[in-house]
C-alpha cells in the first residue's frame, strides 16, 4: 500500500507542476498590458513601471514562473487588486462556506444516490425502478443553478408558513452571526500558517458554531445549508444511482453471490456483505469523479443563494479584473480536486487489492 | 430456377440480418429512451429551424406600454381577449418570453455542436498524432491533457474565459478546449488498440502511406465511441454554456440565450417564477434529448457497452 501510495505521489508530480503552469498563465496570457490590465486604462507609466518592477514583470518568463512556484509553495498567494489584502486572507475567508457546501452535497448525493440504486436494481422493473431511473435522468439533464431556483421558489414561497419551509438565501438569517475562533480562544498574535488555520477553521460555519456552543447558529447553518445542498447534490446523486443500480445487477448475476444464496444466506446478508462490498468499487469511483461537478455545482449554486463562497468571489473578480484571486482561487480548488482524486484512488485500491499489487 | 431464388432470398435475409450498421439502426430505432430522445431532438430542431414563424415576436423588441413581468397569458385557457396573448408571459424589459425562448434553441443547439465539434477536430488531432507517432511525443501530449483533466472542467473554463474576456464565441472556445483531452483520449486509445492489428499490417505492407492508413483504415474504427462520446459532451456543453452564459461570462445581453435569461431574472424567482421556468425547462429539455440519445447510441452501436450501463 506504502508503495502504492508512494508511486501515486511521483505521478503526481507532473500534473501539479503542470496546474501551476495554467494558472502562472492566466494571468500572463491577458492579452495587452498587464499592468493596464491590472491597474485599469488610466495607470500613468510611472506608475506602471513601478508596478512591474514590484511584481518583477520585467523579469524573463522561467524566472518568473520559478518564482510563482516558490510564492504559492510559501503560501504567498499575491495580493487582491480590488481589497488590496492578501488572497491566502480572502481563501481563508471563502473557501469554507465552499467546502461545508460540497460536503453538505455529497452527504445527500452518496446517501440518496447509493439507496434509490441500491432500492431499484433489487426490485428490477418495478414501478420504483423506473420512477428512480427516470428521475436520474432527469437530474443529469438540469441545470444545477435552475434546479437551485426552483428549490428556492418551491420551499421558501410554496411551502411558506409549513413545517418544510427553509430559507432561500445567506449563511445565517440576520442577526445570527459568529465570533471568530481567534477571539473566542483570547488568542494574540497568531500569524502565518497557525492564522490561515484558524481563521479557516473560524470561517467554517458549523464547525465554528460547534466548538463555540452556539446552538442556535448551528440549527441556522444548518436550515440555510439544505437547499442549496440538495440542488447541488442533485445530479451527483443521479450519477451515483445509476452506477449504484448498473454495478449491483452486474454483481448479483455473479456466481460467488449465486454460492452465498445456495449456502442459505438471509439475502440481507448477501447484498450487504457479499453484493455490495463488489459493487461498490465503481461507485467509489463515481464518487470521486463526481466531486468535480460538486464543486463546480458549488461555485454556481452560491450565486443563486448568495452564499458567500468561493463562486461568488471567483464571478465577481473575474468581472473586476481582480487576477491574482481568480489564480488563486482557481489553483486552491485544482489542488483540492488533485487531493480528492488521489484519496479516491487510495480507496479504490484499498477495496480492490488487485490494484496495489498490479 | 424457383429454388435458387428460395436460396438468393434467404441468402437476402442473412445478409440483411449481419449488416451491422442496419442492424445498429434497427436496435436504435427500438431503443426506448433513444426514440423519447429523437422525439424531442426532431422537435427542438424543426423550433430551431422555423424560430421566425412560430414566435410571435421579435425576441429582443421591447413591447411598449406593457407591464414588466406580466404572468403567462393564453386566450385558450380563459385569460381575457381584449389583453395581448403571451403564452410564456413577459419578462423584466417587457419582451416576449416565449419569442425568446424560441429563438434560444438555436443558439443552444449551435453553441452545443460548435464547441464540440471543435473539441472533437482538436482533440481528434492531438490523439491521432499521439497514438500514431508515440514515444516522447505521445507521452508529452499525454501529460499535457492530464493536466487539463486535472481541473474541475466548469473552472477550467471560467478562467479560459477569463484570459479570452467574456462572451458568447470566447464561452464556446473555452468549453471546446475543455473538452478537448476526453477526444484526444479517445482517438488515441483507439489507434493504439488497433494500429498493430492483421489488417492495418496488411494494408500497410501492401504500400499505403501512413496518412492513408490512418484515415482510411485506423480512424473509421473511432467512430461509433466518437458518436456516443460526441452526443453525450454537447449535453454537457449546452448545460456549461448556459452556467457561463447564467453568471454573466456568456453571452451578453440582450440576447436571447437561456443560461442569460435565467441570470438577469434571478432575482424575480419569486414575484414572476415564470421568467425562470420556462428558460429552464427548455435547456433541461434539450439537455436531456441528447442524452437520451447518447445513451440509445451506445447501446445499439456498441453491443459490448450494454453490460456497463444495464438501463
Amino acid at each position: 500500500m506504502l508503495q502504492f501510495l508512494a508511486r501515486r505521489l511521483i505521478l503526481l508530480l507532473p500534473v501539479m507542476i503542470g496546474i501551476l503552469l495554467v494558472t502562472f498563465l492566466i494571468v500572463r496570457l491577458i492579452p495587452g498590458d498587464p499592468c493596464k490590465a491590472m491597474l485599469g486604462e488610466r495607470a500613468t507609466q510611472a506608475k506602471c513601471e513601478a508596478f512591474k518592477e514590484r511584481y518583477g514583470l520585467n523579469d524573463n518568463v522561467a524566472v518568473q514562473f520559478v518564482r510563482y512556484i516558490a510564492n504559492m509553495a510559501t503560501g504567498d498567494f499575491g495580493t487582491s487588486i480590488r481589497f488590496t489584502r492578501p488572497v491566502v486572507d480572502i481563501v481563508a475567508e471563502r473557501l469554507p462556506m465552499t467546502i461545508e457546501l460540497t460536503i453538505g452535497a455529497m452527504i445527500f448525493s452518496t446517501i440518496v444516490g447509493i439507496l434509490l440504486g441500491l432500492l431499484s436494481a433489487l426490485k428490477r422493473n418495478s414501478i420504483v425502478d423506473t420512477a428512480t431511473m427516470i428521475l436520474a435522468n432527469m437530474g443529469i439533464s438540469m441545470p444545477v443553478f435552475w434546479l437551485g431556483l426552483m428549490l428556492a421558489y418551491v420551499f421558501a414561497l410554496l411551502l411558506k408558513d409549513t413545517p418544510f419551509t427553509l430559507p432561500p438565501s445567506a449563511r445565517f438569517t440576520a442577526g445570527i452571526g459568529l465570533e471568530s475562533l481567534i477571539k473566542f480562544w483570547n488568542l494574540k498574535d497568531v500569524t502565518g500558517v497557525k492564522k490561515f488555520l484558524i481563521d479557516f477553521l473560524s470561517n467554517l460555519a458549523l464547525t465554528n458554531a460547534l466548538i463555540t456552543g452556539n446552538w442556535k447558529a448551528y440549527w441556522d447553518g444548518v436550515k440555510h445549508l439544505i437547499l442549496p445542498s440538495l440542488a447541488v447534490g442533485t445530479i451527483p446523486m443521479a450519477v451515483i444511482a445509476r452506477m449504484t443500480r448498473s454495478s449491483l445487477l452486474e454483481v448479483l448475476g455473479l456466481d460467488y453471490v449465486r454460492t452465498a444464496r445456495a449456502k442459505g444466506l438471509v439475502e440481507r446478508l448477501v447484498i450487504s456483505r457479499h453484493a455490495m462490498r463488489n459493487a461498490m468499487i465503481p461507485i467509489v469511483t463515481i464518487i470521486g469523479i463526481e466531486t468535480g461537478s460538486l464543486l463546480s455545482g458549488a461555485v454556481l449554486t452560491e450565486t443563486v443563494f448568495s452564499l458567500p463562497g468561493v463562486g461568488t468571489m471567483l464571478v465577481q473578480s473575474i468581472l473586476a479584473r481582480d487576477y491574482p484571486v481568480v489564480q488563486g482561487f482557481t489553483l486552491v480548488i485544482a489542488i483540492i480536486f488533485v487531493v480528492v482524486n488521489l484519496v479516491v484512488d487510495l480507496s479504490y485500491a484499498y477495496l480492490d487489492p488487485r490494484i496495489r499489487l498490479e | 430456377m424457383a429454388q435458387t431464388g428460395v436460396i438468393s432470398q434467404k441468402a437476402e435475409a442473412i445478409y440483411e440480418r449481419q449488416s451491422p450498421a442496419r442492424e445498429a439502426l434497427r436496435r436504435l430505432l427500438r431503443h426506448r429512451s433513444a426514440q423519447v430522445g429523437m422525439a424531442l431532438l426532431g422537435l427542438l430542431i424543426f423550433v430551431a429551424i422555423f424560430a421566425e414563424q412560430i414566435s410571435p415576436y421579435d425576441p429582443t423588441k421591447i413591447i411598449k406600454e406593457s407591464k414588466r413581468r406580466t404572468p403567462p397569458c393564453i386566450h385558450l385557457l380563459g385569460c381575457p381577449k381584449d389583453q395581448p396573448q403571451h403564452i410564456f408571459g413577459l419578462d423584466s424589459n417587457t419582451r416576449d418570453l416565449f419569442s425568446r425562448v424560441v429563438f434560444g434553441s438555436r443558439l443552444s443547439l449551435q453553441v452545443g455542436i460548435a464547441s464540440i465539434g471543435f473539441a472533437i477536430l482538436v482533440g481528434g488531432v492531438i490523439g491521432a498524432v499521439s497514438g500514431y507517432v508515440g514515444g516522447w511525443t505521445d507521452n508529452i501530449i499525454m501529460r499535457i491533457m492530464d493536466v487539463l483533466m486535472a481541473f474541475p472542467s466548469m473552472l477550467l473554463a471560467i478562467a479560459i474565459v477569463t484570459v479570452l474576456g467574456t462572451g458568447l464565441i470566447n464561452a464556446l472556445l473555452a468549453i471546446g478546449i475543455v473538452s478537448i483531452p476526453r477526444y484526444a483520449r479517445l482517438i488515441r486509445a483507439t489507434i493504439l488498440s488497433v494500429k498493430e492489428m492483421e489488417f492495418v499490417q496488411a494494408s500497410r505492407a501492401l504500400g499505403a502511406s501512413p496518412l492513408r492508413l490512418l484515415v482510411v483504415r485506423i480512424l473509421p474504427n473511432a467512430f461509433t465511441p466518437l458518436i456516443v462520446q460526441g452526443t453525450l459532451g454537447i449535453a454537457t456543453a449546452i448545460i456549461d454554456a448556459a452556467a457561463l452564459s447564467f453568471l454573466g461570462l456568456g453571452a451578453e445581453p440582450p440576447r436571447p440565450e437561456w443560461g442569460l435569461m435565467m441570470g438577469e431574472e434571478k432575482n424575480s424567482v419569486f414575484n414572476a417564477p415564470h421568467l425562470l421556468i420556462f428558460p429552464g425547462l427548455a435547456i433541461t429539455m434539450t439537455v436531456l434529448s441528447f442524452n437520451l440519445l447518447g445513451d440509445g447510441l451506445r447501446d445499439a452501436l456498441d453491443p459490448r457497452l450494454r453490460g456497463g450501463s444495464a438501463s
